[in-house]
Parts: C-alpha cells; structure tokens; sequence
C-alpha cells in the first residue's frame, strides 16, 4: 500500500492555526509548519496530535511544543516524547506556565533526567515497599517522606526524591535501603540520646565537630547494623566497595573496632568526639551518608516525650479503672505500677520491660506496649514518673489526641489542600489524568430536628407498609430442599418412592436427603445524593423524601448501606457530606441529617464517584453498588461542563466498575437519555419523568436491582 | 505403605507431642479437666493451640477427636444423622456424639467459623448440665466424666461477623496463647526441625519484623507453624531467603509491594 502523501505546509497551517486559536493569540504558526511539511505524514499527524492535546491545557505551552517536538523526534524515542509533553502538563497543572514552558524549553534536560529515572530509583515508586520495609523493622513506626536532604526527625524519615548515583536501579534501591536502615539504627539504637547540642553549642567549629561526630557514629551503627542485619550490612560494604569507599584510615582502625562493641553507645562516641577533635579528620562522606538535623530531632522529641508521658499516664490510669469495673472485689486503695526489667539480649537495650501491677505482673493493652517501647526508644528506661496513673482531669485531652483538622476550619486556613483527599481527574482533551486534582473534603451535615420524618412516613404510611411486606418477603429465608443426594434428614417421600422403585425392580434414586439451604444476602449499597444547587426546591424535597423511605425499607430488609451527598465549587472545594456511613445505626440523629439535606453549590460528579468507591471498596461484601441520585448533568464552576464533564465522569464511572462497583443512576432529568447510556451503559439507569414520582420509585428500583 | 484407618474415638495419641508451655496452660487445663469445665483456647493462627490438645490428650491418656468447623457445619454434623441403607434408616453418630459416648476430648477448631445455629448445640453440653441432646433420636446423651470438650477462636479476626457470642464464651475457661518468647521460639523451631540455634534466632527475629507489620499491611503476622515450615525447608538445603519467601511471605500475603518488602526483610537478616 502506498503511504498516503505528507500534509502540505498550508494545511498544516491551518489545522494549527485552529488548535492554537491564533485569531486571538496572535501566534505564527508559518514557520513551525514549514518545517512539519518536511516530515512523514505519520509523523506529522503524531506532533499535530499531541499538539491538540497540548493545546486544551495552554496555547502558548502548544506553541513552544511544536517548535521543539520535530527536534526531539530525530534524538528521542516516542515514548518519551509523551512523558515529556505530559510532564509539562502536571508542570502546568501544579505550579504554572512558566514553570512548565521551561520543562519544554529543557527538552534535554528531561532526556537526562528520564535517563536517570530509567536507571535510577525513584522514591515515589519504592516509598510503599520501603514504607513496610520500615515498619517491619522494630521499634517505633517511621514515616517516609520525600525532601532534598537525607535525615531523620525520629519520627519521619526523608530520602531524596530520585536517587541515581549508581548504575542499575537496583543499586539505587539498595541505596535507599540501606539510607532507611542506617536513619531507623539512629533512631533504635540511641544516637540522639547523647547530649549532642549541649556539645555543639561549647564549640567554636559546630560544623566541624558534628561532621567527626557523625563518621564516628556511622562507624557504630554499621556495627549495629552487623549485627541486626547482616544481609543487609553484606549489601552495603558491597555498595561500597563498588564506589571505592570501602578503605578507613589507618588512624580510625582502633576507633572502628572499639565501636563494634555492642555495649558501646552514642554518648561514648559523643566522648571519642570530643577526645580526638582536632587530632582526627571527619571521613568523606559515605554513599548512605545521612544528615543530623539535631533541632528538628529535638523539636520533634522535646514534643513526643511530653505527650507520651501524659498518654502513659492517662492510659495506666485507664487500665486501673477497668480492671476496677471488671472486678468489683479490687479494692479502691492506692495501687502501684512498677516495672521489672528482664535481661534481653536480643534487644538493643539488652532488656525487655515487664509492667507490674503491685507487684503482680500484668498484661498491657496494645497501647501501652508500645508507648511504652517508644519511651525507652527516647529516655533508654522508663522514668519512675511515668508509672503514676494520672488524675482526673490532670490531662487536657487535647494534648494526646490525634488532631485532626477540622474541614470546615480548612477554608479560613491556610492552605486548600491540607488534610484533603486528593483525586485525579481525566481530562478527555489530554486522553490523560491530571494529577491530585480534585481537593476532597467528607463534611459533617448539621442535623435538623423537624417534623419532616414524620410527616413524610405519615404522607407514605400506606406506600411503607407496602415497601415493608414485599422487601420482607426477599429477606432470605431459609429453603428445605428436597431429594438431595445428601443433607441433614431424610426426606421419606423420596425414600418411600425409592423403595416402591426398588420393589418394582427399576433403579432406586440417590436424592433421598433434605438440607437447609440459606441464601446470603451479601450487598453493600452507598447512595450518592445530588446536593447541588439545581436540585432547589421541590426535587430536594422529593429526595429526602425517597431516602427516608429507602432507609426505612433497607432497615427490614438488613442490607449494609450509607448515605452520602455531593456538591462542590471548583476543584479545590469538592465536598462530600456524611449522611449516613456504614456502621452508623439509622437513628433519630441520622433521620435528622437527612431532614438536613440542602441544595449547596454546583455538581461536579467525578470526584464523589471516585471517593464514595474508594468507601464502598474497604467494605467486605459480595455485591458493591453505587446509586446515584441525581437531578442533572456533571457540572462546575471551572470548564467541569459539557464533554469534560461527561467524560470524567465516565471515566470515574470504569474505574469503579474495573474495581467490582456496580454504579446506578437514578435521574429526573428529562434529557438523561442523551447522555446517560454513555455514562451508566444502557440498562443501568432509570429516568422518572414527574419529580413527586422520586419517593416512590427510588425503593422499588432497589428491590428489583437487588433480586 | 498404607495409611491406618482409625475410628475417630480410638484415635490414642501414643508418642508424646513436643509442646513448650509458656506459662501455666497445663495445670490450668488439667484442673479444668478434673472439675469438668469446658474449655476455650484463644490466639492467633500457628501459635500451638492444636499441638496443645494433641499434648492434653497423650497427657490424660484420652482420644482426642478434632472438628474443623467451617461455615457450612450444621448441628447434624456434629451430632449425628439417619442415613439410608438397604432400605432402611441407620443412624449414623456425628464425631461430637462419639466423642460424648466415648468419653473422649472434642476439640472444636475455629469455632467461629461454623453457623450461628451451629454453636448452639454445645451449650448443654458446656455448662453444668453436660447432655448433648439428640433430637432426631429423642434421646438425652449424658456425657461421663472423662468427656472433655475444647474449642478455639481467633479473636484477630476484626469481622464482626467472626465474633464468639457472650453466651457462648461465658461458659468456658479460657485459656489465652500468643507467640513464645523469642528464646522459647528459637528453642522450639530447633527441636521441631534440628536447624542450627543461630539461623532459627534470625528466623525468630524475621517473624517478629513480619509481626510488626501487623496492622500496617499484614493482617497476621508470621506463626511458629509458619517458622517451623521455613526452617524445615533450610535443612533440606533450600536458601534461607528463598525459604522464608515461599514458606512465609507467601503464606502471609498475595500483595506484590508487601511480598517485596517482606523480601527484602529476609535478604537484609540472612
């Protein structure tokens, strides 16, 4: 087959005058396109598609496009001319055009930097096997995050972004995992309970002395390392030795030996520092050289020790009042927590804490156990102060509970995205997601106290007796079934004709058995309710209506089910509103959230899909379904309109159905037959024609999409 | 070689089973045993619960019969049921009514995994009155005073569903096992297998690695069972990390990220 012919320059011209709007950007796109005429027509179409697919996101970012793809096309493979273009996409997403015309710009440098990717690791793509190989490690649980500088605050661990100094990816791996082992031994085995700071700040040269100190101190955490991890501390000399890093001077030989001494600690190298400071040079810094940021370490503890011992406290305090409860006979005197300490050698302290109750010793929650094992971790034992269970109100609670922000406090903070869910979202123009685009908040519903509930069951009494009997009568029941081959009785009308039969002298059946046969009900069902602004009025009323009617319903027929509505305000301001979760009892605080619901802001439909699936997915059940509740097409403030809408909405609609969601929508919007089957597929929708209809049919459509 | 055929109830446990107590299981249970309570074992999966009745049975010289209850028992499997045979009805004695007219120890493995209607059967049995009703003969089954019955129960499943009813657990002693100390642990694996000391106190330690990802990943972590299959395979020249990867990891998880993490775990000890 001939090739077709390459698009001439004209016709070029004027297809990219049309993608880069040049009528209004005043663009010249004569030179680019001569230059395009030049190429294969496949070639051609390829830049020209990608050049589209620039343009949706920003012209000025397509131009610069184009002037540099044809370039690259001679040095680059395909492949990596899209991670480019989409990497300048996120660029342009996350901080700006400018920030993102540069990554255009350095086209070679993003050959570079994809080269290091390919051979280098990347943080973003270790972090979850690096983050359970953390935590499988003992002692306090460390999270893994990603910064410029390699340190630990003792409770975070921060690793470089993409590492890339050694050839293979693997070796980059080992890299890192040998900087997580090195910064959790700071942590297990005591380096920051020498008193490094008081030191630091008697010194003319702090900079210095904390670098002798730090060679010293990884010389006695590889030893640790010897000894706990052997296979690893083998991958590490290898690691070294590879970079010729492997030879001490001769003046640190006896120094690396006292070291090794599993009784030394970090106050003795803290004395060798300042014996030898002056005499000894610091070692150039190894390849898994970590850094010690002593304030933030110490920031970071001077607020952990506090809070713990309050947490011990409250918690010893805790247990006493249970056992109290548990035991009426366990007198109300003045009971004495100790603790015994059993010799160890396995752990690092060389002892194991054994909590005692007067003397007696006693099992500690879960909790405990491990505050208790975060303390030694700070202090090296556990201080007699601790033990005293704390008073009442001794503790403001505040001072050890998890704060979590509050969603409604978010907006008159500081920043949009903190505390958020972060969801991508398609965008169809870039056949591509954009990345954490969506800012996800679950906000509470002020419950209202009125007489809605009642007025409505009161309206439908009829309709809920009716609902009650039929969803009733598909509660399972237990089934006999007859002529079994085998089951728990014996069924003697079988067996009387089996014998008749036998008499006869034809074949006996084998189905002479009943059995009790339960069907399992197993769904899971989340209702995702329209809360948008359109839905003012009667529509509004007309869904909590239905939901009122569906809960009680669901109530007899014993389905797990939640409720929740959406609404949202540009991407940044995508909300979610508790209605009803999981294993919350439909009560009166619940019928009154529901008497609370009230049209918000705008329908942006992507992210509550993708949100409310991610909940019903952490359910076990045997059938997941997501029912929507709607009054209208996707819709937002920012573009979320039209295709865009539609399309990210069938995309988060896949993505639930690839994860075993079935999605359903419910629709009193009149022109749904458009774009619905697009969205739900054919038969997965229905439309109601007159909105007062909504009660009514919301549960009917229940019980025939669940039998 | 042939396999015996044993009817459950003759089922002697001849050669003591090696069992490590941790605390004061034993006593407890032979205390229990002589006042007639029923018993409970809690713990989590590999811990030794079943090699301990093995060992309560050769102890007090007893046939021990073992159900493993899944999610389909019915009160007839355990009881007993009319079966058809030339023309007539014969019943047949479920493994809980020979363990009754036996007089032996019913040990019910799991227990929260049979049917709701199910546990319900062993109540009269488990209290005071200690009858199993057989309702389909009409008949009342007293059991003697060597009839013993055990159950046990994971309470590491979170489900609710899973969970042992009041009714049922408050008429039992309980006996609670965890994981053996780390000596207690490397002394166990040794004998069970005849590794070496030092390799089965690295394996001590990779299971507790794997125990401490019990939460953040890893539903259970490593049991003793699970050590002891590991080790075995490194006395049979299999490499440590290779054994711990198919013995453990595998057996502990299909999550690919976790399986690699729990790899790279063993490579770092071994």
């Amino acid at each position: 087959m001939a090739s077709r012919p390459s698009l001439t320059a004209q016709e070029i011209e004027q297809q990219l005058d049309n993608f880069l709007d040049v009528e209004f950007s005043f663009l010249k796109t004569a030179g680019p396109a001569t230059i395009l005429a030049e190429l294969e027509r496949q070639e051609q179409e390829y830049i020209i598609s990608w050049v589209q697919r620039v343009a949706s996101t920003n012209i000025q970012l397509a131009y610069q496009f184009i002037t540099q793809a044809v370039d690259a096309l001679d040095s680059m493979d395909k492949r990596i001319i899209e991670a480019w273009a989409l990497h300048a996409m996120d660029t342009y997403d996350q901080t700006g055009l400018y920030k993102a015309l540069e990554v255009i710009r350095n086209v070679h440098n993003f050959v570079q930097l994809s080269h290091e990717r390919t051979a280098g690791a990347v943080f973003e793509e270790e972090v979850g096997v690096l983050a359970h190989f953390a935590h499988g490690l003992s002692g306090r649980k460390l999270k893994l995050a990603e910064a410029d500088i390699t340190y630990t605050d003792t409770e975070t661990i921060y690793l470089p972004p993409l590492l890339a100094r050694l050839p293979t990816p693997q070796q980059n791996f080992l890299l890192y995992k040998a900087f997580v082992a090195l910064l959790w031994a700071q942590t297990r085995f005591g380096t920051f309970r020498a008193k490094l700071s008081d030191q630091l700040q008697q010194h003319s040269e702090p900079e210095n002395f904390l670098a002798l100190f730090q060679s010293l101190e990884t010389l006695r955490l590889e030893a640790c390392l010897a000894r706990e991890l052997p296979g690893l501390f083998r991958d590490m000399q290898t690691l070294k030795t590879s970079l010729a890093q492997n030879d001490l001077p001769a003046a640190y030989l006896p120094l690396a030996k006292q070291l090794s001494q599993p009784d030394t600690t970090a106050a003795d190298v803290l004395r060798l520092t300042c014996e030898h400071f002056g005499k000894l040079q610091p070692l150039p810094p190894l390849c898994y050289q970590t850094n010690l940021q002593i304030e933030e370490v110490e920031a970071c503890m001077a607020k952990r020790i506090e809070t713990e011992k309050a947490r011990m406290r409250v918690n010893l305090a805790k247990m006493l009042e249970e056992m109290q409860k548990e035991n009426r006979a366990f007198e109300q005197r003045e009971h004495k927590f100790d603790i015994k300490k059993q010799p160890d050698p396995t752990a690092p302290e060389g002892f194991q804490i054994e909590l005692t109750l007067d003397d007696q010793p006693i099992a500690p929650p879960e909790e405990v156990r491990a505050l208790s094992n975060s303390i030694i971790q700070d202090l090296g034992d556990i201080p007699d102060e601790y033990l005293v269970p704390a008073g009442d109100g001794e503790y403001d609670p505040r001072l050890f509970e998890d704060n979590k922000p509050d969603p409604d406090d978010v907006w008159s903070g500081t920043y949009h995205e903190e505390g958020a869910f972060l969801y991508n979202e398609w965008d169809y123009r870039r056949q591509h997601y954009r990345k954490n685009w969506c800012a996800v908040r679950e906000v509470k519903i002020t419950p209202v106290y009125d007489d809605f509930v009642n007025s409505t069951l009161h309206k439908y009494s009829g309709l809920v007796k009716h609902l009650r009997k039929t969803f009733e009568a598909m509660r399972d029941e237990d089934r006999l079934l007859k002529r079994q081959v085998y089951g728990d009785g014996v069924d003697i009308d079988a067996l009387v004709e089996a014998l008749a039969d036998s008499h006869d002298g034809s074949e006996m059946s084998d189905r002479l058995f009943t059995r009790m046969h339960r069907v399992e009900r197993n769904i899971a069902v989340v209702f995702m309710v329209d809360m948008s602004g359109s839905t003012k009025g009667w529509i509004n009323e007309a869904e909590r209506e239905s939901l009122i009617l569906l809960a009680e319903t669901l109530e007899t027929l014993g389905d797990r089910y939640a409720i929740y509505g959406f609404s949202g305000m540009a991407r940044k301001r995508c909300e979610i509103y508790r209605i009803k979760e999981f294993d919350e009892p439909y009560n009166d605080e619940i019928k009154a959230r529901i008497s609370g619901i009230e049209p918000k802001d705008y329908t942006r439909m992507g992210f509550a899909i993708r949100h409310l699936s991610h909940i019903l997915n952490e359910v076990e059940a045997r059938t997941r379904i997501l029912i929507t509740l709607s009054d209208g097409k996707p819709d937002d403030y920012d573009n979320y309109r039209g295709d865009y809408g539609i399309e990210d909405t069938r995309r988060a609609l896949l993505e639930a159905r690839r994860d075993g969601i079935h999605p359903y929508c419910i629709t009193i919007d009149r022109e749904a037959r458009d774009y619905l089957p697009h969205l739900y597929g054919p038969a997965a929708y229905t439309v109601i024609n007159e909105v007062r209809q909504l009660p009514l049919k919301v549960s009917d459509i229940y019980r025939r999409l669940t039998t | 070689m042939t396999a015996r055929v044993l009817k459950p109830e003759e089922y002697f446990i001849e050669k003591e089973p090696y069992y490590e107590p941790i605390g004061d299981e034993i006593e407890v249970f032979e205390a229990a045993y002589r006042q007639k309570l029923p018993v409970l074992l809690k713990g989590p999966t590999g811990c030794g619960k079943t090699r301990f009745m093995e060992h309560m049975a050769w102890r007090l010289k007893k046939p021990l019969i073992t159900v493993s209850c899944h999610d389909d028992l019915t009160a007839s499997d355990l009881v007993g049921r009319y079966l058809v045979k030339g023309g007539e009805t014969t019943w047949v004695d479920g493994p809980l009514a020979s363990a009754v007219r036996a007089g032996g120890i019913c040990y019910l493995d799991e227990i929260v995994e049979a049917r709701k209607d199910t546990m319900v059967v062993i109540h009269p049995l488990a209290d005071d009155r200690r009858v199993l009703p057989v309702e389909k003969l009409g008949e009342l089954l007293e059991a003697p005073d060597d009839f013993c019955l055990a159950i046990s129960y994971n309470p590491g499943y979170q489900s609710v569903l899973k969970d042992l009813k009041q009714s049922t657990r408050q008429r039992f002693v309980a006996l609670e096992f965890d994981y053996p100390g780390p000596e207690l642990e490397t002394n166990i694996i040794v004998k069970e297998t005849g590794i070496n000391h030092d390799i089965a106190s690295k394996l001590v330690k990779f299971a507790h690695m794997t125990r401490n990802l019990k939460g953040s990943g890893l539903e259970e972590g490593a049991s003793t069972r699970l050590l002891v299959h590991a080790a075995k395979l490194i006395t049979d020249d299999v490499s440590p990390v290779t054994a711990c990867h198919s013995a453990i990891a595998q057996a502990l998880t299909d999550d690919t990220e976790m399986l690699v993490a729990i790899k790279e775990l063993s490579s770092s000890l071994f």
